[in-house]
């Protein structure tokens, strides 16, 4: 035990271990830099639900099986609940406060309305924002596509029908006129 | 006294809208909005107004207890007993609440019996809670709180609990302390013989004996269901927050009003002075229903603090503390004469709730096909496992896993078809035409012999019932505003737990107001507002449209007055017509609605109306809660593909035929029942929890070992949805949840058995109790 303590002690000085107090660091969310101070033991997610506000990102498992924290590290969607705040550096954190403009929402979040892909809404951030990661590198998914990205989303209300039936709308939507 | 209040004679839409409505005569009460013609008619009702709070869950704007925040707010931890049964010897608090950023510390565990040691009865029962400024802080508290426990003997299962020499839950004069599963009667009512209370005896009748005696067939089976978790997806939540005027809680609730009577009794405060509110909700299966111990934790932290405090459970205390649907060892058997007609059923249940009771596995088998002679015992057995409570069609999904393969079994027997036998004993005009259209939906007329196929992958089709009281809470009521501005809310202290009765009660009040549900402003769940219905037992449109449409009519007759008046014309002369106000047949007598509200004399005018008894009376009343005449039903039909290799069960479609009175929102509707359908493949399949019977621990709580169905398992869903006019009400509407959950896992094993033949009579149909049921590895309760 005091041996443990005694090499803790010198990592710490060393640099070679940080924390276990607050650290200061930079979050990227949304487009915007974020000064906060965090533990090292911090999740993204509860960074982003507590000192910044975003509670729109929810925690359901937080053992990153669930899905419901679903936010975008540059481009690729990861469960917040499983990232530590302090290993993000500088990628950029997109949330679900921050998938749309003020004004007009993204495709996937009209799509869930028009089919009702929503019950208690719970897991629905998490699952808007699978969603339109996937139709960002894939613009026309098939049923199969659409079932294995949200493969690891829970939703126990069970909107997984509508969800695909949303999906499936947007993939065979005419495409905008690109002259 | 004696003044009945004034009747008047309506015709109103009755039988199945697509085989012809008729009509039928009520006499109703003279305050009730004229009678309503079918949706055909309507402008809002009947079609697919957009879900009330879709922007804000899109979005993540919606406000879920988790995310309420207060200044000043502390979080609250648990400590909980690692034993599943032990005496508590001591508890010292004294270190926890100095330690460092500790506001409030204190023992939640009480004796059952005022002077009698305290004692835990399950791993994971409350034993003490702290408030401290974090989430961290509150949780390294709980390891300075300093707990003497004296280990006991325990029991986790039920087979086990119920031999003469097992260690023993309860003793008899603390019954009436136990946790109630079911109905909210007292244990104390029935025998205790050891773990084991009852028979509850419920729903016998007529004379078994001679029944059997007088049938040409009988079935007789033992079935099993397992215990499953309601797994919300938002954990239990509360905020609570006392202050100088009272308690303003927070919470994650399936029934504001409900809590708020609990908080005040618990705490002495005037209903007045206590205010529960919930704004987005996300889920609860019957889990929420109650204030709970965590409920009353939060709050009684809040007072001893000073500050307001939250409580949010961690998914393993959900798993292991949060309730869950109790198990079902069930032995069936049934006669019949040659033709089919039943001549006996009896049905003797053992069923655990852990430490609760009331795991009965509901009425469905005595009340879905009338037969003379019943005989039904259940019996609850004890167990140290955490409490059970209602869960999606509690009892009848238990028991309709039995009951509808038993008459599949039946039909076998007789060498009829499954729903010729069903047409032949189940009298009921509306579930036969379900009948008819899942069949003809699911292709019944290419259903083929039991285990078909040659080869490994074996396909096949079955069906099953589902049957739930209609349910109504009387103590609801509704108000609608009309402001001078034209604008109008709808408000009742009824929460939207995901079902959508915030869009329901906006289509309700435009239709009534001749405007679009979009301009209706829904404020609901806060009980500032009059007192809403629970959402659960499938009663929330019933109880709360009714009212919604009366009291948007009489807000509609009082402009009306008030536009008569300036006119110099006959009130009963004006309608609204695509916005605006007219005389009839006269279109130049026509003001807009903004300009009409504007002659109001005050700034606004509202009316609260109540729910009236149903026109045609009910067929049970008790308390604040009745049940309406006809029960809902439903019918689904389920295709399935059983790997005989592997043992793995692909439900590859379901056709789920429902009623529920008048749709309001069909494609709402259409999300329930896919959801009751996906929640019933997961329990067929998939759930359970696993208790280790060496520790008394769960050896799954989490959604890694505790398995839910996944979109890649879902099969597809085809809701067929009726509209069935009774003539029942202001709106004629009732609940769809419980009945879409009911059926499902019935209608699987009748489906797998078409495929394998061999018939799985324990949940859940796992890969491993498939092959066992094949005989391809040894073990296995088939």
């Amino acid at each position: 035990m005091a041996n443990e303590r005694r090499n803790e002690d010198k990592a710490v000085a060393a640099g070679h271990i940080a924390g276990p107090g607050l650290l200061p660091i930079v979050l990227q969310v949304n487009g915007e830099d974020h000064d906060l101070m965090v533990e090292p033991r911090t999740t993204l997610a509860e960074a982003l639900r507590g000192p910044l506000g975003l509670t729109g990102t929810k925690i359901a498992c937080n053992h990153g099986v669930c899905s419901a924290c679903t936010v975008w590290l540059d481009d690729l969607a990861v469960a917040s609940c499983s990232v530590l705040a302090i290993e993000v550096g500088e990628r950029r954190i997109t949330t679900i406060e921050g998938l749309a403009g003020q004004e007009h929402l993204h495709p996937v979040q009209e799509a869930f309305i028009a089919h009702d892909a929503i019950q208690c809404g719970f897991c629905t951030p998490g699952l808007v924002m699978s969603c339109a990661a996937l139709l960002a590198r894939n613009p026309h998914p098939d049923r199969k596509e659409i079932e294995t990205a949200i493969s690891g989303h829970l939703c126990r209300c069970g909107t997984y029908p509508h969800v695909v039936q949303a999906m499936l709308a947007l993939g065979t939507r005419e495409e905008p006129d690109l002259e | 006294m004696n003044d009945e209040p004034p009747r008047r004679r309506e015709q109103l839409p009755f039988g199945l809208a697509h085989l012809g409505l008729e009509t039928v005569e009520r006499d109703i009460p003279a305050d009730e909005p004229p009678a309503l013609g079918p949706n055909a008619g309507l402008r809002q009702i009947g079609k697919n107004a957009p879900r009330w709070d879709a922007r804000a869950k899109v979005t993540g704007a919606a406000r879920y207890t988790v995310d309420v925040a207060l200044p000043g707010m502390l979080h609250a931890a648990v400590l909980r007993s690692p034993w599943p049964h032990a005496r508590l010897r001591s508890i010292d608090l004294s270190r926890a609440a100095a330690a460092p950023g500790v506001h409030a510390a204190l023992g939640v565990a009480e004796p059952l019996v005022s002077g009698k040691p305290i004692v835990l009865r399950y791993v994971g029962q409350p034993v003490a809670a702290v408030a401290a400024e974090t989430p961290a802080l509150a949780q390294a508290a709980l390891q300075l709180i300093d707990v003497r426990y004296e280990p006991l003997p325990f029991v986790t299962d039920p087979d086990r609990a119920r031999q003469a020499d097992a260690p023993a839950v309860y003793q008899k004069p603390e019954l009436d302390k136990v946790p109630s599963a079911g109905l909210p009667a007292s244990a104390a009512v029935y025998p205790l013989s050891g773990n084991v209370l009852g028979p509850e005896n419920r729903n016998s009748r007529g004379d078994v004996a001679a029944g059997f005696a007088a049938a040409a067939v009988v079935v007789d089976g033992m079935y099993r269901t397992q215990v499953q978790t309601h797994c919300c997806m938002e954990p239990h939540a509360i905020v609570a927050s006392w202050h100088e005027d009272g308690l303003d809680v927070w919470m994650s609730t399936q029934f504001t009003a409900g809590v708020r009577v609990q908080l005040a009794r618990h705490f002495g405060l005037p209903l007045s002075r206590v205010r529960v509110q919930v704004q987005a909700m996300g889920g609860g299966f019957g889990s929420k229903s109650q204030m709970g111990l965590y409920g009353r934790t939060a709050a009684s932290l809040s007072r001893l603090a000073r500050a307001p405090v939250r409580l949010v459970y961690r998914r393993d205390e959900e798993q292991m503390d949060s309730g869950n649907r109790p198990s079902s060892a069930q032995h069936l058997r049934i006669g019949a004469r040659s033709d089919g007609t039943l001549t006996a059923i009896s049905l003797h249940s053992h069923g655990s709730a852990g430490i609760a009771f009331g795991a009965a596995p509901g009425g469905i088998a005595s009340a879905l096909y009338p037969c003379p002679n019943m005989e039904s015992l259940h019996y609850d057995v004890f167990t140290h496992a955490g409490p059970s409570c209602a869960m999606r069609g509690p009892g009848n999904t238990q028991g309709a896993f039995a009951l509808e393969q038993s008459i599949d079994e039946l039909a076998e027997k007789l060498a009829l078809d499954p729903v010729v036998l069903r047409d032949r004993i189940d009298p009921s005009p509306v579930h036969r035409e379900e009948r008819r259209l899942g069949a003809e939906r699911i292709g019944w007329s290419q259903r083929r012999a039991p285990a078909s196929d040659p080869g490994p992958l074996k396909r096949g089709v079955g069906m099953a019932q589902s049957l739930w009281p209609a349910n109504v809470q009387l103590n609801t009521a509704c108000e609608v505003r009309l402001w001078r501005d034209g604008s109008v809310e709808v408000l009742s202290s009824v929460q939207d737990i995901g079902t959508g009765v915030g869009t329901v009660l906006a289509q309700v009040v435009a239709e009534e107001l001749g405007l679009e549900p979009a301009a209706i402003r829904v404020r609901i769940g806060d009980t500032e507002f009059p007192s809403g219905p629970p959402s659960y037992g499938s009663r929330t449109t019933a109880s709360i449209t009714p009212p919604a449409r009366t009291a948007a009519w009489r807000v509609k007759e009082a402009l009306f007055r008030t536009i008569a008046s300036a006119w110099q014309v006959d009130a009963q002369t004006l309608i609204i017509q695509d916005g605006a106000i007219q005389v009839r047949n006269d279109p130049h007598r026509r003001i807009s609605w903004r300009e009409a509200a504007a002659a109001l004399r005050t700034d606004r005018i509202s009316a609260t109306a109540g729910r009236a008894d149903d026109y045609a009376g009910f067929r049970h009343r008790s308390g604040d809660a009745a049940i309406a005449l006809n029960d809902l039903g439903g019918a689904q039909f389920a295709e399935v593909e059983v790997d005989t290799e592997s043992g793995v069960i692909r439900v590859l479609r379901v056709v789920a035929v429902h009623d529920c009175g008048r749709p309001i929102n069909p494609r709402q509707i259409e999300s329930q029942v896919q959801g009751g359908v996906l929640m019933g493949v997961s329990y067929a399949l998939m759930e359970e929890r696993i208790l280790d019977s060496n520790t008394g621990w769960m050896l799954n709580p989490n959604f890694i070992d505790y398995k839910l169905l996944g979109a890649q398992d879902a099969p597809d869903i085809e809701v067929v949805l009726l509209e069935n006019y009774q003539g029942f009400s202001a709106s004629d509407a009732y609940g769809i949840s419980e009945p879409a959950n009911i059926a499902t896992a019935a209608a699987i094993a009748n489906a797998v058995y078409n495929a394998i033949g061999v018939r799985i009579r324990s949940l859940p149909m796992t890969p491993a109790a498939v092959l066992q049921a094949l005989g391809m590895v040894p073990g296995g309760r088939h």
